[in-house]
């Protein structure tokens, strides 16, 4: 594998990189970050705190230093339509005499605190690092602090950050989740009906699907977690089935609730028009046996919605025919999604990777993809840039820390990532995110960067 | 005006010690800032840096995992170190400490010593110059992280040295902008600096060829290694005045570097006395364009003072660049309602007290230690008509209907805040167009008249 790659990547993430073509695939992925080699991905605590946040109606106080709680402040694009408490940041702010003393005094006092002027309809508690090293039993804390306070629900989310990376976050938030499930009423939920699980509903785009599903007839009941509220999560288990994007934010929550309450799940993806329209395919066919004419009615919906979005892509897949995409986002399913959305725009994905597949979807995302295109796992700055180079993209999409890799080489960067205050979801998403491509690849700036001068 | 005592902490005015101390080791020429903590703060870190600057901010981790935790992570900081050297070909590792590797104990001065021996004892290329620092953030800000990197440098790098430089400038966290703004006032005094940390290439570059592994300038290690040696320090931030671990102190304990302690050089008063100190440190006068700068200042002072006068103002932000504003805002009519930070230096009060005592018949309300939840609390008991820091104000000033002028770190909402200038003359008169423009601005959107001529 002689590459201009070749030097900067690390021997002992090699087998973190695949090259379809080059070999039978084989890759590695899940492992602990290399100490040093700066990656792009987070903690345990970040992961928790990327599926729960966006429940609009709890309160959400991380334990431990300030740090934690400071930088995810207000930083996500998920929308509420109603309360929207989880736009703040609490934390307990350790310090050193709680660190010598515990901090479980100072949990149980800012708790009180904050429940007694927020009134939430529920608390979650994070761990952070350093709590996971004092000790603190959160458990007990938050028992206690429920008991005194009628019983609102105080969840515990073991989120200390180095037990592993973002999927344990995940994991950590779906066991928070599922201690709500079961706890509410199911009355008066159609027989048509679903969960929405692993939308954030960033800019609204859980607003588009929602509309979408009640238009061939289906009621939302609880979205976990975009624009969430405690006590359709509580209800949640008489939903007739759960819709899990994001598989690996939401998966355990819809696995959980088969083998508790029976409630079936599907995989969808709202990316691009052939994920959107398969999703709602799927949804009709679980129901057509409920109701007969939900198949025909989503038929429509797409036919509808096709017409509107085609000749408007097509103006701007005049322009994009050709050009060549790089993605590195943080799920998997999302990757799918946005390799078969730039074919649909006529574009070439040259490199694509996610922070957190499992062997499973990279052997899904070598099925999907051309030959040449890079694979990858974790990754860090150096290897990133080296590919954009060596594949001379036009485009990359990933999130904020990838967005400066892009610039200073020249070339163009779509954010979708949890910071995205554009809708990129549904049909009228595609078309956004048509959109926006368009605008980055076709802009007249790159002819003045240095490196993309010299290419012409 | 001491803040309500909350247990809890509602969106803090203050970030963490290591994002402190990483932003000053990206001022060191071809350093590589690294934690020693598990991985997510440093991701967490780089993406907040990242949002400001617009530019790459690559901190290395030693990604400490469960098992590290426990029986220690010596060996993971060792790799990281061996990864870091090998593949960015760093001159110099700036190891900051997080929560968890303080809070376990690590001796990290003794590991890398080790590392250090074992690198030597293999053979091979000499090892570049490594760098620790303590910067638990459950006893201080980012501003301690910040200043603790920088005293860390020039403790464990700094020598006499002979062709000595004549000034050390020691900036404290400032904008690139700024940072480039002195470096002309120097070179026009025709003033050999060193400046550190100089952040002023390093996070705000031009468009490349290639994606650096480091990027170009910072202080050169070679100034650093001769800093004993040169005639004088200035150090900026009136709160470092009389702080016992000032780097500007240790200079002088050690090497005999005279210190000339002053403000950020923010308003009229204090770049008065900055350019006072390099005149009298250089035996020139300063040049006409200097003068003019400082003449049109004043002209606009005049100029600007009917929509200043009695205005209310609540500033924030870390502690030096909030007593600099107050300064400024107090010269030119605005009475400085709140100065609040998140910080808890201890040398707040008395330094606002300092900057407004000749100016303002009574010192403004002053809170350290503060939260936006406190600082929104207060400002709706003391009706403001203007608010000026960093973005994470945006809400209050929101809610309030008044303008936000955005200043300092950081800048999320807004485009250029790494180009922002709030020093020197130049710097305070942008300042002030920015506040009179933004209070026009406020009044022409209240008014049902509509005026197009204010
Ligand atoms: S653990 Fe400490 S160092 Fe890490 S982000 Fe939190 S406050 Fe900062
Ligand atoms: S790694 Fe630990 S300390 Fe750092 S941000 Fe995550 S939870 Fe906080």
């Amino acid at each position: 594998m002689m590459t201009a790659a070749g030097s900067v990547i690390f021997e002992e993430r090699k087998s973190q990189i695949h090259r379809k073509g080059e070999k039978p695939f084989d890759m590695n992925c899940n492992r602990e970050s290399l100490a040093g080699a700066v990656s792009q991905r987070a903690c345990v605590f970040c992961g928790s705190r990327v599926v729960l946040y966006p429940i609009a109606d709890a309160l959400h106080l991380v334990h431990g230093p300030i740090g934690c709680a400071a930088y995810t402040w207000d930083i996500r694009g998920a929308l509420s339509s109603g309360p929207a408490l989880h736009r703040m940041s609490f934390s307990t702010d350790l310090q050193e005499r709680d660190i010598i003393f515990g901090g479980e005094e100072k949990l149980y006092r800012a708790l009180i605190e904050l429940i007694d002027r927020h009134r939430p309809r529920a608390a979650f508690v994070y761990s952070t690092c350093i709590v996971g090293i004092i000790g603190d039993d959160l458990e007990a804390v938050c028992r206690r602090v429920s008991a005194e306070k009628d019983g609102i629900p105080v969840l515990p989310v073991q989120s200390e950050g180095f037990k592993g990376n973002k999927r344990e976050g995940y994991s950590a938030a779906c066991k928070a989740m599922f201690r709500l499930v079961g706890t509410g009423g199911t009355e008066g939920i159609s027989p048509l009906s679903v969960n929405i699980l692993g939308d954030f509903n960033l800019a609204g785009e859980l607003w588009i699907v929602r509309e979408y599903l009640a238009r061939i007839g289906v009621e939302t009941v609880a979205n976990i977690t975009g624009d969430g509220r405690v006590e359709d999560i509580m209800r949640a288990h008489g939903a007739a089935l759960n819709l899990v994007q994001c598989s690996g934010a939401t998966m355990e929550l819809a696995q959980m609730m088969k083998e508790s309450y029976g409630v079936p799940f599907l995989r969808v993806s709202y990316f691009g028009v052939e994920d959107m329209a398969q999703a709602l395919y799927d949804v009709a066919a679980f129901f057509k046996d409920r109701d007969r004419e939900i198949v025909g009615r989503t038929r429509a919906l797409v036919k509808d919605e096709l017409l509107k979005l085609y000749p408007a892509l097509q103006e701007f897949k005049k322009d994009l025919c050709g050009k060549k995409a790089a993605i590195y986002v943080g799920g998997a399913f999302k990757a799918f999604s946005l390799v078969k959305a730039f074919r649909l725009l006529g574009m070439k994905v040259v490199l694509v990777g996610s922070q957190t597949g499992t062997d499973q979807d990279y052997r899904e995302l070598h099925e999907i993809t051309d030959r040449g295109t890079i694979i990858v796992d974790d990754s860090n700055p150096l290897e990133l840039s080296s590919f954009l180079k060596e594949k001379e993209c036009d485009v990359f999409v990933g999130g904020v820390k990838e967005r400066p890799i892009a610039y200073k080489l020249g070339v163009g960067f779509c954010d979708h990532n949890h910071e995205r205050k554009q809708p990129l979801e549904g049909f009228v998403g595609m078309l956004n995110f048509a959109k926006e491509i368009h605008s980055s690849v076709m802009s007249p700036v790159w002819r003045f960067v240095p490196r993309r001068k010299a290419r012409n | 005006m001491e803040p309500l005592p909350y247990v809890s902490t509602t969106n803090a005015c203050k970030l963490c010690g290591p994002l402190g101390a990483c932003l000053a080791f990206r001022g060191v020429e071809g350093a590589v800032p690294m934690l020693h903590g598990s991985q997510g703060c440093a991701t967490y870190m780089r993406r907040y840096i990242i949002s400001h600057f617009r530019e790459p901010m690559d901190i290395a981790s030693s990604a400490l995992g469960e098992k590290h935790a426990v029986y220690g992570g010596g060996a993971n900081l060792k790799q990281g170190l061996k990864n870091v050297m090998t593949k960015f070909g760093a001159r110099l590792i700036g190891i900051a400490t997080t929560c968890l590797t303080e809070t376990i104990g690590e001796d990290v001065p003794m590991i890398v010593e080790e590392f250090r021996r074992e690198i030597r004892r293999k053979g091979g290329e000499e090892p570049p110059a490594f760098v620790s620092v303590r910067t638990p953030s459950y006893s201080g800000t980012h501003m301690e992280g910040f200043h603790g990197a920088v005293r860390a440098v020039v403790e464990q790098l700094a020598g006499e040295g002979h062709a000595a430089r004549m000034l050390n400038l020691l900036p404290g966290f400032l904008s690139p902008e700024d940072l480039r703004h002195l470096k002309e006032i120097l070179a026009a005094f025709r003033c050999a600096a060193t400046i550190l940390p100089d952040i002023s290439m390093t996070l705000d570059g031009p468009a490349l060829d290639d994606y650096p592994k480091i990027p170009g300038g910072g202080t050169p290690i070679e100034d650093i290694w001769r800093m004993g040696g040169a005639g004088a320090t200035f150090e900026l931030g009136r709160t470092l005045h009389g702080d016992p671990q000032s780097t500007g102190k240790l200079l002088k304990e050690r090497f005999e570097v005279a210190l000339h302690s002053m403000g950020v050089p923010i308003g009229l008063r204090e770049t008065d006395t900055f350019f006072g100190a390099l005149e009298q440190l250089t035996g020139m006068e300063r040049s006409p364009r200097f003068a003019m700068e400082r003449g049109r200042l004043v002209d606009s002072y005049v100029d600007a003072h009917k929509y200043l006068f009695g205005k209310r103002a609540v500033v924030y932000g870390e502690e030096d660049l909030a007593v600099g504003l107050t300064a400024f805002l107090a010269e030119v009519g605005i009475t400085p309602v709140l100065c609040a930070t998140g910080g808890r230096s201890g040398r707040f009060r008395s330094a606002v007290e300092q900057v407004t005592a000749d100016i303002l018949p009574e010192a403004p309300a002053v809170g350290e230690g503060m939260d936006f939840r406190q600082i929104e609390e207060q400002a709706e008991i003391l009706s403001p008509d203007i608010m000026i820091g960093h973005s994470k104000g945006y809400s209050i000033a929101r809610k309030l209907g008044i303008p936000l002028v955005r200043v300092g770190f950081p800048i999320h909402d807004r485009f250029g805040g790494q180009r922002t200038l709030h020093v020197g003359y130049r710097g305070t008169q942008s300042l002030l167009d920015r506040i009179v423009n933004g209070l026009i601005e406020g009044n022409q959107n209240n008014s049902p008249v509509g005026y197009g001529y204010m």
